[in-house]
């Protein structure tokens, strides 16, 4: 009996799958690979940027070009030789027409060549190492984060309004952290007093580096810590006896995320960010509204905005080419146009596919709920393109 | 001058710490023979207790109290019911059994807790600096680390060196068969010892919890250390333990904190600070090194026949 039945059921599966007409031999669906971190720690970042992701192609109704869309997500386990793994399996097994994602700088590097070699079409969703804005750029890979060097840049700037004369830096040490130290030192006109680069990401014990940026005893200290490596930070920030007595200034370090476990360790410690959830326009409105009513008790971060942006640039482009992504020029001009509604407002790619866009300040409040929240108070920079574009020869 | 007693602070801190893992391990391998990696399980299960009793009680003394008992009695159940059936046999097996029991406390904890992790927040009077010495402040919470870790090694060389069953741990450390030959109720000394060793390690992950963040396999990375310190301490020897903790957390923390200025003298600052981070963390296992061509037993070897 239960033979019998499994056979029916495999006869009504086959004889359910589409037949093959000549006329769409070439396409049945529109197949992205997703890669980010789905498991451990930081898992939440990951998980983040699915449900952005998600809800993009809820949105869309799933389909782009006309043709369904098909995700397969995969685990980098926050580790740059899985990440080159899983990208190598979606390219070879999986032929996929786009890859997203990518929280990791380090992972993104990792896993670059396979997609640039296969001239599978790359948008980042998160990671921006200065080699990607410059030298490696690439016709097929396109962004919609930042390169890591202009968030601190633009606190930098920050920095110099607010009268701050000396700093001290502290950050991982891997491709994101390097570039954020050096970015926030290329705009901070006063004296970079001392900097240290720790172990990534095992070192979560930052008594020493606390200890030596207290006795350099500079106007502030600047700090670069992404997911729970940022709770950490801040918690023994405040232990040391450091909070309220050195001005703190961060990038990637309080986020809808850290948030929660951050609560008012993180209050009047200023950040920059290119989305923020109260940023005034209308696909931004609908992007964070929805998201709560989907995922209920979660909130949407500039991770996921920048996932939401990423499934929606794809769409735009394969919108434009009607589904036909056999002409790969054809499609790499209709993503260069960025024709779709930004979260964050104004975007357009510069000439190396990174986005031109502005940054703001954003700052910890508590809501009328006593909930810990986020909002912009300032616009710091406007349209600001990366400064390695330059370097990018774009072939 | 305050910044190299700050930081020789945190150095001792950090291997005391060290010391409450390693402790608990050497002792289950010198006299049970066994090789168990899942103590770095019983460390997040320690911090994550402490985190769900705080949250309840409301306290975080409270929370961490019933979060040590807790652990001891997990500890004691994790003997009977597994650790048991491993003894007499082949290392490998061992490796086998508790790295089995690794996967099995990641899971559970994340059925129990879920993936994010749990954050143990500290009442507001250890959740900041305090005057040590004059003009010289320093972490309120890092200092009763100190205070609590040397109040508990002091206990534990009074429960070694003095008590009864502190002679039948030393008596079993050096020669396990003798002492079951002696009519010592060999299975009951066994769960007591790991039970303590479990109740050490949840105490180090509690402590931890508040500074680092409670999630799963935080164990791991920190066990690692722990074993570097049974090897270059001497396996079995509690003495061993400290010393070599002691000596990990100085190299540890004065490396990061001075080995940048020091390559800084001698490199381009841009290599400098790539391969000072990279120095530092390998100090260590160079010192682990040394040790062992210099004394294969370990600096206190214990049971040397």
């Amino acid at each position: 009996m239960h033979k019998t039945l499994i056979a029916a059921g495999a006869a009504l599966l086959l004889a359910a799958s589409p037949v093959i007409s000549p006329a769409m031999a070439q396409k049945k669906s529109i197949k992205i690979g997703f890669v980010s971190t789905f498991s451990g720690p930081v898992a939440v970042i990951g998980n983040n940027m699915r449900d952005s992701f998600e809800l993009a192609l809820d949105h869309m109704g799933r389909k782009m070009g006309g043709l369904p869309v098909e995700v397969i997500y995969e685990d980098d386990g926050f580790k740059p030789e899985i990440g080159k793994q899983k990208t190598e399996k979606l390219i070879e097994s999986d032929h996929v027409d786009f890859i997203a994602g990518y929280i990791w700088s380090n992972v993104l590097l990792a896993s670059l060549k396979p997609i640039v070699d296969s001239k599978t079409f790359l948008v980042i969703a998160n990671a921006g190492p200065s080699q990607v804005a410059g030298e490696l750029c690439s016709p097929t890979v396109f962004s919609t984060s930042w390169q890591n060097d202009q968030t601190p840049q633009a606190m930098g700037l920050y920095m110099n309004s607010k009268g701050v004369k000396s700093v001290y830096l502290i950050g991982p040490n891997y491709a994101a952290g390097k570039d954020m130290l050096k970015g926030v030192a290329s705009t901070f006109k006063g004296k970079v007093v001392g900097q240290d680069l720790t172990t990534w990401p095992s070192q979560l014990d930052f008594s020493a580096e606390l200890a030596k940026a207290k006795a350099a005893n500079p106007d502030a200290v600047f700090v670069f810590y992404p997911g729970k490596a940022g709770v950490q930070f801040l918690a023994q920030y405040a232990q040391a006896g450091l909070k309220g007595k050195i001005p703190l200034y961060t990038a990637f370090t309080i986020d809808e995320l850290s948030l929660p476990l951050q609560k008012d360790l993180a209050l009047g410690v200023p950040g920059a960010q290119e989305w923020v959830n109260d940023l005034p326009n209308d696909a931004n409105k609908k992007y964070v509204a929805d998201f709560i009513k989907k995922y209920p008790g979660h909130k949407p971060s500039f991770y996921g905005a920048q996932s939401y942006d990423a499934a929606n640039l794809i769409a735009s482009a394969v919108n434009a080419v009607k589904g036909d992504l056999s002409d790969k020029a054809k499609v790499q001009k209709a993503l260069e146009k960025a024709d779709f509604k930004s979260v964050r407002g104004n975007f357009k790619f510069g000439n190396n596919h990174m986005p031109i866009q502005n940054f703001y300040l954003q700052d910890v409040v508590k809501d009328a709920k006593g909930d810990f929240v986020l909002k912009t108070v300032a616009t710091i920079v406007k349209d600001n393109q990366d400064s390695f574009h330059d370097k990018c020869p774009m072939k | 001058m305050t910044l190299f007693i700050e930081q020789c602070l945190n150095g001792l801190q950090f291997g005391l710490l060290l010391f409450m893992l390693a402790a608990g391990l050497t002792l289950v391998f010198g006299i049970m023979d066994l090789v168990n990696l899942a103590h770095g399980s019983l460390y997040m299960v320690g911090a994550y207790f402490a985190a769900t009793f705080a949250a309840w009680t409301g306290s975080f003394v409270l929370g961490a109290i019933l979060a040590l008992g807790a652990t001891l009695m997990v500890g004691m159940a994790v003997e009977v019911i597994a650790m048991r059936r491993l003894y007499g046999r082949d290392h490998l097996d061992h490796v086998l059994g508790t790295f089995g029991l690794i996967l099995f406390f990641d899971e559970a904890v994340r059925l129990i807790w879920g993936p994010e992790g749990l954050s143990l927040p500290l009442p507001s009077w250890l959740n900041r600096s305090i005057q040590i010495l004059p003009g010289f402040q320093y972490s309120a919470y890092k200092f009763s680390i100190i205070v609590v870790t040397l109040v508990v090694a002091g206990f534990l060389y009074a429960l070694v060196m003095r008590t009864r069953i502190g002679m039948l741990i030393r008596a079993g450390a050096s020669n396990r068969e003798m002492v079951g030959a002696l009519g010592v109720n060999i299975k009951l000394l066994y769960t007591l010892v790991f039970g303590l060793g479990a109740a050490l390690a949840g105490l180090a992950g509690l402590m931890q919890a508040p500074i680092l963040t409670v999630q799963i396999g935080m164990g791991e990375n920190i066990l690692i250390l722990a074993f570097v310190v049974t090897v270059i301490g001497g396996i079995g020897s509690v003495r061993g333990a400290l010393v070599a903790a002691l000596l990990v957390g100085f190299i540890d923390t004065l490396g990061r904190a001075y080995l940048p200025n020091i390559l800084n003298a001698i490199l381009s600052p841009e290599a400098a600070s790539t391969a000072a981070p990279a120095l530092s963390s390998m100090l260590i296992y160079l010192l682990m090194a040394v040790v062992l061509i210099v004394k294969p037993e370990g600096l206190f070897a214990a049971g040397q026949k």
